[in-house]
């Protein structure tokens, strides 16, 4: 694992060819706009299309960039998960998306992958509501316990207010204590 | 060792021998004076050893994001200047970037320079801030007080060149809202050493520090792989010996054109995270002086009427401009349908703006990378084991910036 761009990066259709030699058709779409290289795979294949994009070696996508959700209020499927990845060696830069539908919002969860997914699909559980399927401790991360609803969400109005959270009762805390 | 223990009267009190302890729960924070911003470490401790901890924040979540998608793309930019408020101007210049990666602007070559300046001017206060912060919380004082003069002349200068010295709001997608003003080289010609002296005086009181050593060295280190699987980036990741740096690797602005080096740590320790740092400073400054000769004459935006608002003189006395500037302050600069992923290198690391666009003129999702919440979300797998009293100088060596990670 030494400085990144040590090694010439895989060309897009390649890589294309690559994930299909191995998969078949898992990759619903790709596109490249604005120098961005990005592929759409089926929600179902999410976690082992990213482990064989991490530990390929002809691709090894071995950085996980960063994790988040796009809601497409209105379409269906309504949530994107979309995923930036780098190959550190070869300097070369994939975005991978799936689409989530709302009425079954979860996702495998890439914590078995890379340990910074754990804090990122918290946040998107957080923010989206979206339940990812092996993380080890989903729980709210950013937001309060008692918050209702997923703020980024659009159907979540932007001035909309919640209640104060009363202090904590000695009996909660009781059973806070180990 | 029989007649010693006759002699003395608490002879039934073996202090070698480890007492029992009980597992106990300690809150660190969330108002704590050695956390950063307001953030919680919940820590169980047997004797003074940490088996177990949960880090808590999102006191000052914002929603950043939220507010971005109701707000025309120039109005994102304040906000923007919110996010890791020591260094505004590189959050500026990644937004900035994102959305002229949208409709392939290409900014004057003085804005790139100047971009570069700021951002590295920005860098240098950043690793200040932090350094002195981290130093002082374990009982230096004298070199935060001294990076804290520097940091003072950067913001001075920041203040001539934008107006304010936090919230700076200097950047626009495809320019800068104002040229240099008169005497900024002069002034930062006169600062540079400054700079410099401030950097080695805090050298000089740290480095070779016994006790500053002794905190720091082989306290919180990280391997490499796990660096890496934690997603770091920045200083905290070229600690650990990878010198993988935006600027080397993905250039923008005007990095491609000025030499500078990439300091590498090999422990990934804390005294390695600080002496990067250190070692940034001066290559920062080294690129500031490279961009002061190299910098050209010219405009400092482009002259697109997608996305710059038109000269005054065009607004008051054309109606094409008139209805430029109206269209591009009610109805926002618009890119075109899709989505981009661009990165600078901040403070803390790879600082990504994750943008799409539904082809109106707000941005249908903004979503930040914030490189410290990666490299915060290590704490706990990296204080597993330690000392209580290491919570300090690891934490102050990660730099957490609560309104980046918070957003």
């Amino acid at each position: 694992m030494a400085s990144p761009k040590t090694s010439a990066p895989v060309a897009f259709s390649s890589l294309l060819s690559v994930i299909k030699g191995h998969f078949g058709e898992v990759v619903l779409a790709h596109r490249s706009d604005f120098g961005d290289d990005t592929i759409v795979v089926q929600r179902e294949r999410w976690l082992d299309v990213l482990r064989f994009l991490k530990d390929a070696p002809s691709l090894a996508f071995n950085y996980l960039v960063d994790l988040t959700c796009v809601d497409y209020f209105g379409q269906e499927p309504r949530f994107e998960m979309v995923v930036h990845l780098l190959a550190f060696e070869s300097g070369k830069r994939l975005r991978v998306k799936a689409r989530i539908p709302e009425e079954d919002a979860t996702i495998a969860s890439l914590v078995p992958l890379w340990r910074s997914a754990n804090w990122l699909e918290r946040e998107v559980y957080d923010m989206f509501g979206i339940r990812f399927a092996g993380h080890p401790d989903l729980r709210r991360i950013l937001m309060y316990d008692e918050f209702e609803g997923y703020p980024l969400r659009k159907d979540y109005p932007l001035k909309k207010s919640q209640p104060r959270v009363p202090l904590l009762s000695p009996e909660r805390e009781e059973e806070e204590e180990i | 060792m029989d007649t010693e223990k006759s002699l003395s009267p608490s002879a039934e009190v073996d202090i070698l021998e480890p007492t029992e302890t009980r597992r106990m729960r300690v809150n660190v924070g969330p108002s704590h004076p050695a956390m950063h911003g307001v953030i919680q470490i919940v820590v169980e401790v047997e004797g003074e050893t940490i088996v177990y901890s949960d880090t808590n924040f999102g006191y000052l979540h914002r929603g950043f994001e939220k507010e971005c998608e109701n707000h025309t793309y120039q109005l994102c930019i304040p906000y923007t200047d919110r996010l890791n408020y020591v260094s505004p101007l590189i959050n500026n210049e990644g937004f900035c970037l994102a959305v002229e990666k949208f409709f392939g602007v290409d900014v004057p070559e003085r804005c790139k320079y100047i971009r570069t300046m700021l951002s590295e001017l920005s860098r240098i206060s950043d690793h200040q801030t932090c350094i002195g912060a981290a130093a002082m919380e374990l009982g230096a004082f004298t070199p935060f007080l001294y990076l804290m003069k520097g940091r003072e002349l950067i913001y001075r200068i920041l203040e001539e060149v934008t107006g304010h010295r936090l919230t700076i709001n200097y950047m626009r997608p495809g320019g800068l809202a104002a040229n240099l003003p008169e005497g900024f080289f002069e002034h930062l010609r006169d600062i540079i050493p400054v700079i410099r002296e401030v950097t080695s005086e805090t050298d000089k009181l740290l480095t070779k520090n016994r006790i500053f050593i002794d905190r720091t060295r082989n306290v919180g280190a990280i391997s490499k792989e796990d660096a890496l699987s934690f997603s770091y980036s920045g200083p905290c990741l070229r600690a650990c010996g990878v010198a993988y740096d935006v600027r080397k690797a993905f250039p923008y602005s005007a990095y491609d054109r000025v030499d500078f080096e990439v300091p590498v740590g090999s422990t990934g320790d804390t005294l390695d995270r600080y002496l990067v740092r250190m070692g940034e400073m001066e290559q920062s400054v080294r690129i500031i002086e490279q961009c002061m000769r190299q910098i050209p004459d010219g405009p400092v935006s482009v002259n697109d009427p997608r996305v710059i608002l038109p000269p005054k003189q065009e607004v008051y006395h054309t109606i094409e401009g008139l209805v430029n500037h109206f269209k591009l302050v009610y109805e926002g600069i618009r890119p075109p349908k899709g989505e981009v992923y661009q990165m600078v290198e901040g403070g803390n690391g790879e600082l990504g703006y994750y943008i799409v666009s539904d082809g109106t003129g707000r941005p249908y999702r903004v979503r930040v990378r914030p490189p410290c919440f990666m490299i915060v979300s290590s704490m706990d797998f990296m204080i597993k084991g330690a000392m209580m009293a290491d919570i300090v100088p690891v934490f102050g060596s990660l730099n957490m910036i609560a309104g980046e990670m918070e957003r």
